[in-house]
This record gives structure tokens, sequence and C-alpha cells, in this order.
């Protein structure tokens, strides 16, 4: 364990490390929630709800999900996919650790780091610029402490699903990138999903995505009746164990493709 | 168990893509490609015994590298068997790295833009190396490759001779049985070379540190190594020491001579000599060589005969170098 936690220490110093990242990253999120209360504030115009949100529950569904996102996301697909594409995996290997576990941990530093340095100042700024309703009840605070861990499981296990595929395609540069335009889509972070047409709600029902931004989002929101909560964390839940039957197959398989390029 | 390394019939094939030629080609190979197995290393056999150190060497391509990484577990054999510390790299890899130590001279195992301390400690932790061994044998490295001013600057800060001392220094953190060096010293200069070598040959001598090396630096083997593994084309062509080496391929002996007077070339080749010896002018240095076998006092036959009919300014006796042998081996394919 001792050596999980020294890499999320070592993920701390790499992200101090890289203090430009971390400005231009509380301006571009602080633009997009910007953005997006404007946006949302013309299309409810004087209309007191819609699909079941105010126009309240939406300005602090999108604070939230914005600043859940700083915490569940991370780059490691890409790392993975950088770290083969140079060789660099080699020296992974040597090492006595479980590769993609200590991958997770790198993305669990990050996320942490972001969690307390990011999100929550970047929080309180936004509810004192813009109208947002923070949930009264702890309860409701401690629910969405879980679900915001399920979804960074979700998220982290997406990526490195697809950071190996970089094993088998050599270069995957744009599968990265469409998985990342999906995510952003369909896990409900630019639109609710109670938003999109009936049809394809009960497609992303069937899909992990919704786990990812949607259901914490709602859950700080108020927007799930009680019975809904237990439903939608039992959700995340499958997911994360659903997933990880892929990803270990896919791993075995991976090892012994393995090619370290470069010599 | 005195062995450190045990290879059995080992063998990497490579599945490489061969494009057709032309745009009729590069379209048909959007459909189907046409694919090449290539070994890479071809059913070799060695062991190596604890506390020897051998170098492996090979030209570019010989497989050397990829010998290494089947060695280390980072890939998987096509066929044979390997056992390394009494364990199969690949199957026990988590368990198994825990007992060795890598460095590739190409690759760094150091955080780029992390104080180099940093990447101990984690490595440290990594190992599970407790503070008593750490501060023990860590502190007597670092002070041997004389890193401890380096250790609070970021890795990207280090020159490439400082920072290969402190990828050898993180390589042995946990102290490991095993090292594994693939080109070490590449592009080093000569001091940062003499140190790194001197040190090698210390933890071997200290902790009996098994070391298995690759180098194109024939510098490294001599200084390091008494046993010499040659590769050529995923082949083992040569297994064995590298003082018998020298005297199986080092029979010629050049003597060079400079004379007072001109001479000219048939008069030499007219001297009375027991044996043959071959003479060569060279013009760049306006000397006179004789080439011959080194066999019993021929030399000091030949000198006396050369003495004893001109006058001469001066006399060298060169001795084939180890490049040279290596080279000649390399033209030739075979030992």
């Amino acid at each position: 364990m001792g050596k999980y936690l020294a890499m999320i220490r070592m993920r701390f110093l790499m992200m101090l490390a890289y203090r430009t990242d971390y400005y231009t990253g509380i301006l571009i999120y602080s633009i997009n929630i910007g953005a997006y209360y404007f946006l949302w504030n013309a299309i409810y115009g004087d209309k007191s709800s819609i699909e079941g949100l105010s126009s309240m529950q939406m300005t602090t569904y999108v604070a939230v999900a914005w600043m859940a996102r700083a915490f569940y996301f991370n780059n490691i697909d890409r790392e993975i996919a950088n770290e083969i594409k140079d060789g660099k995996v080699a020296i992974e290997m040597i090492r006595p650790y479980n590769y993609l576990g200590m991958k997770t941990m790198q993305g669990l530093g990050e996320g942490i780091f972001r969690f307390f340095f990011f999100s929550i100042p970047g929080m309180l700024l936004v509810a004192f610029i813009f109208p947002i309703e923070l949930p009264h009840e702890p309860a409701t605070w401690g629910i969405f402490g879980i679900s915001l861990l399920f979804s960074f499981i979700i998220n982290t296990q997406i990526n490195l699903l697809t950071g190996i595929t970089t094993f088998f395609l050599y270069n995957n540069a744009g599968l990265i990138r469409a998985k990342r335009v999906i995510i952003d889509l369909f896990s409900g972070l630019l639109l609710p999903i109670s938003f999109y047409p009936i049809w394809a709600q009960e497609v992303m029902k069937y899909l992990p995505f919704q786990g990812i931004s949607y259901v914490p989002s709602m859950i700080f929101t108020n927007g799930y009746s009680s019975g809904d909560i237990g439903m939608a964390l039992l959700q995340q839940l499958i997911w994360v164990i659903i997933l990880i039957i892929p990803i270990q197959l896919l791993w075995i398989v991976a090892k012994k493709q393995l090619i370290i390029q470069g010599g | 168990m005195s062995d450190a390394i045990q290879v059995k019939q080992l063998r990497k094939e490579f599945k490489s893509v061969s494009s057709r030629s032309g745009l009729k080609g590069a379209f048909r190979d959007l459909l189907t490609r046409n694919y090449k197995i290539v070994p890479a290393v071809n059913d070799i056999n060695f062991t190596v015994k604890k506390g020897e150190m051998v170098a492996y060497i090979g030209e570019n391509g010989a497989g050397k590298s990829t010998t290494i990484k089947m060695l280390t577990g980072i890939l998987e054999p096509t066929a044979g068997e390997i056992t390394v510390n009494g364990m199969n790299p690949h199957k026990e890899r988590e368990k198994f790295t825990q007992t060795i130590g890598v460095v590739f001279g190409q690759r760094s195992q150091l955080w780029w833009d992390i104080a180099v301390q940093e990447s101990f400690r984690l490595l440290k932790k990594v190992y599970k190396v407790s503070d008593e061994q750490y501060n023990d044998h860590m502190e007597h490295v670092i002070k041997t490759l004389d890193i401890g001013p380096l250790l609070d600057k970021p890795v990207r800060k280090l020159s490439l001779g400082q920072r290969m001392r402190c990828e050898l220094a993180a390589a042995l953190i946990h102290n490991p049985p095993l090292l594994f060096l693939d080109e070490p010293t590449i592009g080093l200069d000569v001091l940062v070379k003499m140190k790194i070598r001197e040190f090698l040959k210390e933890i071997n001598k200290k902790y009996n540190t098994t070391i298995l090396l690759t180098t194109h630096d024939l510098g490294d083997i001599e200084a390091l190594c008494e046993r010499v593994i040659m590769l050529d084309e995923g082949q083992i062509i040569y297994d064995g020491e590298l003082q018998s080496l020298k005297d199986n391929w080092a029979e010629e002996k050049q003597v060079h001579f400079q004379f007072i007077e001109p001479v000219e070339l048939h008069e030499l080749q007219s001297l009375p000599l027991p044996f043959t010896a071959n003479w060569v002018y060279d013009e760049k240095h306006q000397t006179y060589m004789a080439m011959m076998k080194e066999e019993s006092d021929h030399i000091s036959q030949l000198v006396s005969a050369v003495v004893s009919h001109f006058k001469i300014k001066d006399v060298k006796i060169h001795e084939t170098s180890i490049e040279e042998i290596v080279r000649n081996i390399y033209e030739e394919g075979t030992v």
C-alpha cells in the first residue's frame, strides 16, 4: 500500500511542478461554467422549469458537473499511449508493481490534488458569482461524495481501456479524442440526460457514461427522489464491477503482445 | 542455485508488416496486409553464474536488447525457457523484478520534472526498502558515484553524465543481486565512464552482484568482464573468455619499422627469415610494416634480421586491439 500512496504523493509533486497547467485549468473551467450559465439562462428565458429542473437547479447542475469533472477527469489514457509509443513502458514493467494499478493511483493523485486546490476553491468562487443552491442536508453531501468516487472509478476504467488499446493499435490518438467527446456528451456534462429524447435516454441507460457525470450532479442538485438515488448508485457500482472484466482480459493479451518501440 | 541466469532454447519472433509497393499496393494494404515473421532471437542457450560479470555484445539489431527485455520480464518469449534468480521473469514479474536492477542507457527511469531525491524516495517505497537498509547502502552509493549535490535538482537540469550516475544509483536502491545494464555508458565522456566502471567493479566485489551488460564500448568489456557472449543475427556466435577470444583472433602481430636511410620494399622481402612475413609500406607514416603469425621467437628473429641489415630509427610492436578483433568477427559472422 505504501508504494501506491507514494505514487499519489509523486503525482502531487508533478502537479505542483506544472504550475501553468494549473492556472490555465482554472481559467478554462471558469469560462466553461460562465458560458453555460448564460446559455442556459437564455434557454430558460421566463420559463420556471424545463424537464423537471428549475433554472436555479440548472445553474447548480452546470457548476457542480464541471467541478466534479476536475476530480474524475484525467489523461491516463494519453499517458499510457505515450509511454507505449516512446517505449517508456519498458521502465514500468521492470518495477515490482501493477502497471494499471499505478496508473489509477496517478489518476487519483491528480484527482485529489484538483479536488482540494481547484474544485473546492472554484466552487466557492462560483457560488459567490452565480446564484446556485448548495444542498442543506449533510447526507446529500455524503452520498454525493460516494457517487463522485464511483464516477472517478468508471471514468478511469474507461481511460485504462482506451489506453490499453494502444498496445494493439500503436497509435490511437483518434480513439482517445473520440472517447473524450463521447464522455462529455453521453455522461450528461454538456446536457442533462433527462433533456435527451426518450429513445436516446433508453439507450444510455445501458451505457456506463451517465455514471460519470449525470448521477453525481443530479444527487447534488436534489434532482432525484430518494428511491432513484439508491438505484443510481447501484447502477454505478455495477458498472465499476463489469468494467473490470474487459480491462483484465485486454491486459492479459496486451502483455503478450507488448513490443518495445524504439530499441 | 549457483546460476543467476539460465536460458534454454530461447526464441523471440516479431511479426513485421511488409508494405506492398506503389499506389495500387497501398490500397491493397488497406484491406489485407502482408506479415513476415522475423526471429529476433533464435534458439539461444547460456547460463550465467552468480557473481559473474558478462558482456553481451553484438552489432545493432543482433538481438541483444530483445534478450535483455526477455530476461527482465518485459517481453514474453515465443519459445524456450528462462530462469532468472530461480523464477520465470514474465510469469512472476512483480515478485521477480524485486530481485533485479536495470539500467537502460537510452531511457530514464527517473521522473523528468522532479528532484532526483523524490524519485529515489518513491523507488524506496516501491521496492519496500527500510530506512536502515537505505541509509546503510545508499549513503555509500551516493558517495561513490558523487551524486550528493545533484539530489535536489530536477532531472531535466542534469547533464547526461550526471543523469546516468543517478540512474545507476536508482537501479541499486534495493541492492539487487543481479544487475542488467543496457548500454550504460552510451554517450558519456571518459571520466564518467571510468567512474561508472570502477563503481561496478566495486559493487561486484562487495556484494557479489551478477552483472550482465550490453555495450558497444569495448573499453567497458576490457575493464569489467572476463566473459563475453557475442550475438549475431539472433544467434550466439561466441561464448567464452575474453582472453581466449583475443588469443584466437589476435594471431597476427604487426611490427612497424622506421628507417634512417631509404629502404626498398624488395630488400626487406628478401631478408633471410625461416618464416613468412608480409611486408607493407605505410605511405602516410613513412614506415614499413611486417605482419606475421605470433609464434615462439619470431618477433625477435625478425627484429634481429632487420637490425643487422639496416639502420633503424624506431620500432613499434602493435597488438591487435579488441576493436579490430570484434570488427573482424562481425565481418566474417562466425568465430
